[in-house]
Parts: structure tokens; C-alpha cells; sequence
């Protein structure tokens, strides 16, 4: 029982554990908007995805022929990657504040749906348990 | 637990762009004081930033390879700018040398501006990050309620 629940809310736990690192990321990105060299960075997300596909109940393959779910990813890649600059500068700063600021927002709507699903499914819990 | 590394990743940047204020301001307060030497006039000075990297935030379910850090702010020091020093020769200055010259420093007005808007920019988005980050962790911790 307790394991089913933990699988329910899985999901969306990851989600919101995978938004707030990205978040970090980015709010670093920003933070060194003005440091000379800096490297825009952003989280490759269908690694991550990938990764935690096992504990989220998606589709895994268990044998050659089974039909994959588009999410396989080479090993070895890195999980951080760069973002490529739309002009470069002198100073070697890769990082476009608009586009940051962008990421940044979207990843916090992103966020916000994560709660509101999870919250939506601690709720429709509740009333399963109580029986209201 | 990766959000409570935002406060401190804005905050570093709000305190290195306070630092960039500060010098900007003491550059433009310091554009007209003249000396008659050049060991003794003032020069702009500028923070040189660089980049921090934070602790590497513990293993993660989905982060399991976590090459993985956040990266703050610091300013490692300031410089002073070594453009040459303005020279103008007024007699009649009482700062001015034997030779009738003073000498004023070498702030750029415009270059000072440019910055002083830049870095209140970077301030305010650094203060809007916090505030993002502390609504998104009230809804978290609202969760279920």
C-alpha cells in the first residue's frame, strides 16, 4: 500500500526535484551574467527523464524488440550541457540574459503545474481515504 | 535540497553587484578631483567578478551521475584602471605642478553610467529570482493543505 503511494506521487517528486535544480542552474546562469568567461549551462532533461524513468512507472524495455519510448539516450553524455550563444562576446560570457530570464519563467510555470498535479493527487487521496 | 542553493546564489550576486555599485559610485564621485601628480590621482576602479562553485548538492534519485554544481558569484578583487590619467594645463589651478599641469583621472562618465545601469539591472533580477524561489517554496510547503 505505502509503495503504491510512494509510486503515485513519484512522478510528479521528480519532476519538482529536476525543476529546482534547473532552477538553480539557470538562477546561476543569470547570477554570472557579468562574469567574464562564464558558461551558460542547462540540464539535458531527457537524460533526467530517462533516468528516473524506472521509479515513475513510464514505459522501460526489457528486451531488444520491445517497442521504446523515444527515450533512449547513448551513454556517457553529459547531463549538464551548454548552451550555445546567439552572439558571442568579448569577454567569453556565453549567457543571454532574456533567454535565461525565459528559461527561467517557463521553468517555474513548469514547476507550478508539478505542484498543482501532485497537490490535485494528495486531495483526491484524501477523500479516497476518508471517504467523504 | 536544491532551492534553498538559490537564496544563496542571488544573494552572491546581489552583494557582488552592491560592490559594482559602490566603485561605480566612488568613480563618479571622484571624476573632477584633480592633483598635481600622477601617483596621487585617483583611478577608476572596477570589480573583477568571477565565478563560484558551490558544493556539490547531495546524490539525487534522478541526479545520479551528478557532475552537477551550482555556480555562485564573487568578487575576487577590484582594479584599477591603468587608461592614461587626463592632463591639462591650467597655471592658474592651485593644485596645479611647477610646470603649470594638473591632473584629473581617468573615469569615463559614459562607460561609469553603462555600468551603474547594468549592475541595478542585475541586481533587480537577482531580487526577483528570491522572490520566484521563496513563492514557488511557499506553494511546496502549502502542499496538500
Amino acid at each position: 500500500m505505502l509503495s503504491e503511494l510512494q509510486q503515485m506521487f513519484s512522478l510528479h517528486e521528480n519532476m519538482l526535484n529536476i525543476r529546482s535544480r534547473r532552477a538553480e542552474i539557470i538562477a546561476s546562469n543569470l547570477v554570472n551574467a557579468d562574469t567574464p568567461g562564464y558558461k551558460a549551462k542547462d540540464i539535458d532533461f531527457k537524460r533526467v527523464i530517462d533516468n528516473m524513468s524506472d521509479e515513475a512507472g513510464m514505459l522501460t524495455t526489457t528486451a531488444a524488440r520491445h517497442i521504446s519510448d523515444g527515450n533512449d539516450m547513448s551513454d556517457g553524455e553529459e547531463m549538464l550541457l551548454y548552451r550555445i550563444p546567439n552572439q558571442a562576446s568579448l569577454d567569453g560570457n556565453t549567457v543571454d540574459t532574456q533567454i535565461e530570464n525565459a528559461q527561467f519563467t517557463e521553468n517555474t510555470m513548469h514547476y507550478i503545474a508539478s505542484l498543482r498535479f501532485l497537490d490535485g493527487k494528495i486531495k483526491s487521496t484524501l477523500a479516497a481515504i476518508k471517504g467523504e | 535540497m536544491g532551492m534553498f542553493q538559490i537564496f544563496d546564489v542571488a544573494g552572491q550576486g546581489m552583494s557582488a553587484q552592491t560592490v559594482r555599485l559602490n566603485t561605480t559610485a566612488s568613480n563618479m564621485a571622484n571624476a573632477s578631483s584633480v592633483s598635481s601628480s600622477i601617483d596621487k590621482t585617483y583611478r577608476a576602479r572596477n570589480p573583477v567578478f568571477a565565478t563560484v562553485l558551490n558544493n556539490e548538492a547531495e546524490a539525487d534519485v534522478a541526479f545520479d551521475d551528478s557532475d552537477y554544481q551550482s555556480a555562485g558569484v564573487q568578487v575576487l578583487g577590484i582594479v584599477e584602471s591603468n587608461k592614461a590619467l587626463q592632463t591639462k594645463y591650467e597655471p592658474e589651478h592651485p593644485m596645479a605642478n611647477e610646470e603649470g599641469y594638473i591632473f584629473l583621472p581617468n573615469v569615463n562618465m559614459i562607460h561609469e553610467m553603462a555600468n551603474m545601469i547594468s549592475a541595478s539591472r542585475t541586481y533587480q533580477m537577482n531580487v526577483q529570482i528570491m522572490n520566484t524561489t521563496k513563492q514557488l517554496m511557499q506553494e511546496t510547503i502549502r502542499l496538500g493543505r
